[in-house]
């Protein structure tokens, strides 16, 4: 069976000012599945991931070349706003930022900007997506506490809760669980493979087990080449290429 | 052995010079507080000068001075913040951003009777707003606009980058994450450089000199286009150019001891905003 495809990136050149970042990437992204980015530092894997938001769009010197179709909408041209690329396509840090306000505000943010929510709904908003986040267990009656006091583990289901509350469509993730202790990666794993029902996620990591345990899809990047992408456990047991199993092997990279 | 007497007589040398610093600051405070401590009573503060200003209290001056401060508050923060904002969220790096650089560096090593002058060019003749409050603070405000972009800009960089990307990640426009993302945890660091800058401006004689402060005033000003008595000039006046030297003596040190206070406390005020500040962020 076949999935409709989310995002087709094509021909895709990224460049910082001089430096291109990205060489002539092709890609596409499954609904309803796990896409994960693995490759060595440097080799553009978050750059690209940020082209998908663009956020790249606020670093300054940076220039897009090429298409990448949102449910076949470019959203690379110079006519999309990427306000609202971004609303439909949310992003998880590496370094998970909660913002100094409370737990409620720090999910409630993007609602506030979205809409004229009534307090009631935004309430029932924010619940739902710390469900969502599995953390509303742990926070339910301390809603009214500064994020900043979780722990880092918390800290990051919150800004998953907190990009799930605003209801995108794709969830980039990059690195979410590199600054975590085993079991705070375990729970926001878990967490992935429960969410990818209901959105389409595309996840940058460093861990190769963890590309391995949660996602469907693998993509090789090197020094900004698309090298490889497959089903994951094809990528991992019977990679088409030598690169990819050199880097998966652990040969170099 | 020649080492270790070479980094000893150095030691000496760092240590003298710090106690040095301290030791002028104290001679300063002492001189003022042991003779200005004398004449200090709730009459000094509450009443105008009389007979001569021999006698009385410094009310005018102080209100004065606390009027010009209000002027030179509300032009000079939404414009030094504006501006700060703008070099530090939206301005490419350029031609044009350096050049504004450049300005506000050279800007701040302007000596303070030069903008006394521009004031009276721009304000007074130009803007035809007299010798008034509203000169004297517009002037004011000029000369702590350097500090109040700088420090505004300061503020606004220690704000992580992650608080604007994490905001404009979940759809925030740009003008969005800063007004509700970056800007309420750069204000009280933003208040910390507004409040050094506003003290320093307090103190200012030159820039008051030509636009707005006058030598003595029967009445208090009825609007900000009056002319206004102002603490730094009272004393200059006091200390150098009355002719009852020796009556007046005692006053000119009240006085100086109370814009010593007024602007000890304005920096202490900083101090402790910048404290509660700190707090915040980590907590």
């Amino acid at each position: 069976m076949s999935n409709p495809l989310k995002i087709q990136v094509r021909h895709l050149n990224f460049f910082y000012g001089e430096i291109q970042a990205l060489k002539d990437i092709n890609l596409e992204i499954r609904a309803n599945h796990v896409t994960a980015l693995i490759g060595p530092s440097g080799c553009g894997k978050t750059t690209f991931l940020r082209c998908l938001n663009r956020l790249n769009d606020i670093v300054e010197g940076a220039r897009m070349e090429g298409e990448i179709l949102l449910d076949g909408t470019n959203i690379c041209g110079d006519n999309i706003d990427p306000v609202q690329v971004r609303r439909n396509v949310g992003m998880v840090f590496q370094k998970s930022n909660p913002f100094p306000k409370t737990i409620f505000d720090n999910v409630a943010y993007g609602l506030r900007i979205n809409g004229n929510y009534s307090r009631r709904k935004i309430e029932e908003m924010v619940e739902k997506s710390l469900r969502d986040a599995a953390l509303w267990d742990e926070v339910a009656d301390r809603l009214q506490d500064s994020a900043m006091e979780l722990s880092g583990g918390q800290q990051q289901r919150l800004c998953i809760a907190r990009a799930l509350a605003v209801k995108p469509e794709v969830l980039l993730m990059d690195e979410p669980a590199s600054a975590l202790d085993p079991i705070a990666t375990q729970k926001i794993e878990e967490l992935i493979r429960e969410l990818k029902t209901k959105y389409t996620i595309v996840i940058v990591t460093h861990n190769m087990q963890q590309a391995a345990r949660v996602s469907d899809y693998t993509a090789f990047f090197y020094l900004g080449e698309l090298i490889e992408v497959d089903r994951t456990e094809k990528i991992f047991t019977h990679p088409g290429l030598k690169r990819t199993e050199d880097y998966i092997t652990g040969r170099f990279g | 052995m020649k080492k270790k007497i070479s980094e000893q007589l150095g030691f000496l040398v760092l240590t003298f010079s710090g106690i040095f610093v301290i030791l002028i600051l104290g001679v300063i405070l002492f001189d003022v507080i042991s003779k200005g401590i004398g004449v200090i009573s709730w009459e000094f503060l509450t009443h105008p000068p009389r007979e001569g200003m021999t006698k009385g209290g410094i009310f005018p001056a102080l209100l004065g001075t606390f009027l010009v401060s209000v002027i030179t508050v509300l032009f000079a923060v939404p414009l030094g913040m504006f501006a700060a904002i703008y070099l530090h969220e939206y301005a490419r790096a350029g031609k044009l951003t350096r050049l504004i650089r450049l300005s506000i560096r050279n800007l701040s090593g302007v000596p303070s009777i030069v903008y006394g002058l521009f004031g009276v060019v721009i304000f007074v003749q130009t803007l035809n707003f007299g010798t008034s409050i509203l000169s004297a603070g517009l002037t004011l405000g000029l000369l702590t606009l350097p500090w109040t972009v700088t420090a505004c800009e300061e503020a606004l960089k220690t704000v992580p980058k992650s608080y604007r990307e994490g905001a404009l990640a979940l759809g925030a426009t740009k003008w969005h994450s800063i007004r509700t993302n970056v800007l309420p945890y750069a204000i009280p660091g933003m208040l910390t450089g507004v409040i050094l800058g506003l003290a320093r401006a307090a103190g200012e004689t030159a820039p008051i000199l030509f636009t707005g402060a006058a030598f003595f005033l029967p009445h208090l000003p009825k609007s900000i286009f009056d002319q206004f008595m102002a603490l730094p000039y009272h004393l200059y006046i006091l200390a150098t150019q009355h002719h009852a030297i020796d009556q007046v003596r005692p006053i000119a040190y009240g006085t100086a001891l109370v814009l010593l206070a007024l602007v000890f406390t304005l920096s202490l005020t900083a101090i402790l905003v910048r404290y509660q500040y700190r707090k915040k962020m980590k907590g």
